[in-house]
């Protein structure tokens, strides 16, 4: 199999027209340089609401750029963000507002205890009647019995959901998530893989998803985008992607598409390029 | 500027003040050996020295104001520390918070740590040495104001540098003090001092507060242009410092240092 070219920039994989409302999240010709090197290199895409978005791709193919750009702690270097339709770049505090997220390299504070981290993060989000989204989210997550102890004593399983507890704390229009099972055994990852998709189902939160479990990502993602080198070279439903490419797996899928060269430059038609989704452009 | 998440970066700090007495003990430990030391000093020089001068009041009330400076400018950066060390940057600025917020946040923090400081130094001074601190009569509010003011400029300076230039630049911070220290005439008058050192004195608000507190202790009154100069110094120099904070904080987004800010990523 040969790797598929990648999309071409602006050829966006999010509606133009209408529905705007519906997208938790839409990135329009998103880049980023740091000087010559290309991090991302113009891909658009969409998260609808309610929606699981998985972001995949091997070490250094732009997942965790783009995942800032979004959260606002990295300025892209051309494109545009926009968070249920607010300007990420204009309206930043408003944006970011709507949005939360979890991620293994930004633990919280382990010097605080569960509930200082909750209180804390309820304030810096401005959220009314915290103490009372505090106690909702202890119980939510199974962490009263910690609600005193200091995070930094937490074991994996507990810290991943006091992470996910601290997302939810703003309830969240977009939550983003790099790699929350990371550091879990299969079966407390796959009790918080339940928890998330009961939790989109419920709330409508649009979540863009990243991991290198493609188990995982099979079950839990309502579509995923492939990013290799900054670009998106797939698109689609993870259960019927690895068929469509020949694949015996999404596992199999993946490793070809981080092993194979990428063509430097899109032919003129990309027919390999699937997009099936509900988010995909005509 | 929204009240709950400035109320966030002060309840933060005090959460952690107490559940750890290692945070607390330096705030109250350091200024008391430094109320102490000097006010054994002054009280030396007071039984040695015939110049009339009233160590005292001149000497120790020097150092009182000097370690309430130095307290403000602390508790501003040691809150911004708490970021650093929790390695919390992304968890912090990935959310609306403002910068106006995080910066009124931790001067809230300076506010109240360097309030409980001065509080035991007062104690010390007056019951311990005599210290007629309250002599000083409204005099006190500009005098504790410029300090005050120059404190918050310089803390918000400092944490503008390390988030610049990395956790390593902490050791760049904690001597800022001492080295301002020989040129706005903390024991001595600016006069005594060569004309360039004279001259940067000038453009250092605390040098106003200790030229007046000299000439009101010996007797010379003090002078309000003195003063509102160093008030308005003072206030330039604290937007300048959220000026440069925030100048820098825009490059670390840009720049993308602010997603990888760590030790070893920071050069």
């Amino acid at each position: 199999m040969s790797v598929p070219a990648p999309a071409a920039a602006g050829v966006p994989s999010v509606p133009n027209a209408g529905a705007v409302a519906d997208f938790a999240l839409r990135a329009d010709g998103l880049r980023k340089n740091y000087g010559a090197t290309v991090a991302v290199d113009g891909i658009s895409f969409g998260v609808r609401a309610g929606e699981i978005v998985g972001l995949l791709g091997p070490n250094g193919a732009g997942k965790t750029s783009t995942i800032n750009m979004i959260l606002g702690v990295l300025q892209p270097s051309a494109g545009d963000i926009r968070i249920e339709g607010i300007e990420l770049a204009r309206h930043r505090s408003q944006a970011l507002a709507h949005t939360n997220f979890a991620a293994v390299y930004a633990a919280l504070p382990g010097n605080l205890t569960v509930y200082q981290n909750l209180r804390f993060f309820s304030l810096i989000y401005d959220v009314p009647a915290g103490a009372s989204r505090i106690e909702q989210l202890l119980d939510e997550f199974d962490l009263q019995r910690l609600r005193n102890t200091r995070s930094g004593l937490l074991s994996s399983g507990e810290q991943t959901r006091l992470a996910l507890a601290k997302a939810m704390v703003n309830e969240p229009r977009l939550l983003l998530l790099d790699e929350p099972t990371a550091s879990l055994d299969p079966s407390a990852a796959d009790l918080i893989r339940g928890r998330i998709r009961a939790m989109a189902a419920r709330t409508g939160c649009g979540i863009l998803w990243t991991s290198h479990n493609m188990y995982e990502v099979e079950e839990t993602c309502d579509r995923v985008l492939f990013l290799s080198r900054g670009r998106i070279l797939l698109e689609g439903d993870p259960r019927s992607l690895p068929r469509v490419h020949g694949a015996s797996s999404l596992e199999e899928l993946f490793i070809r598409l981080a092993r194979e060269p990428l063509a430097n430059e899109p032919p003129p038609a990309a027919p390999a390029l699937k997009r099936d989704a509900p988010g995909a452009a005509p | 500027m929204k009240l709950r998440p400035i109320a966030a970066i002060a309840l933060r700090q005090l959460y952690l003040m107490r559940s750890s007495p290692t945070r607390v003990l330096p705030m109250i430990a350091w200024v008391a050996i430094d109320i102490i030391l000097w006010g054994f000093i002054s009280r030396y020089l007071n039984t040695v020295a015939s110049t009339g001068i009233n160590f005292i009041s001149s000497l120790l009330g020097a150092v009182l104001f000097w370690d309430f400076f130095t307290r403000v400018m602390q508790g501003v950066t040691m809150a911004f520390f708490e970021d650093v060390w929790s390695r919390n940057f992304i968890n912090v600025f990935a959310t609306p918070l403002l910068i106006s917020e995080y910066l009124t946040g931790l001067v809230l923090t300076g506010i109240t740590t360097s309030v409980i400081g001065l509080i035991v130094m007062l104690l010390l001074a007056t019951f311990l040495f005599g210290l007629p601190f309250f002599s000083l009569g409204m005099l006190l509010l500009p005098f504790l104001l410029v300090l005050f003011l120059f404190g918050i400029a310089l803390g918000v300076l400092a944490s503008a540098m390390v988030l610049r230039l990395g956790p390593a630049a902490e050791w760049l911070v904690w001597p800022i003090p001492a080295l301002l220290s020989p040129f706005v005439g903390v024991f001595y008058p600016l006069s005594v001092l060569p004309a360039w050192m004279r001259a940067l004195g000038h453009l250092l608000p605390p040098s106003y507060v200790f030229e007046n507190m000299r000439s009101v202790v010996g007797g010379h009154g003090y002078s309000g242009n003195a003063l509102l100069t160093g008030i308005a110094l003072a206030l330039l120099d604290i937007l300048l410092a959220a000026w440069l904070f925030s100048s820098i904080h825009r490059y670390a987004v840009r720049s993308g240092l602010l997603a990888r800010y760590s030790a070893e990523s920071v050069s």
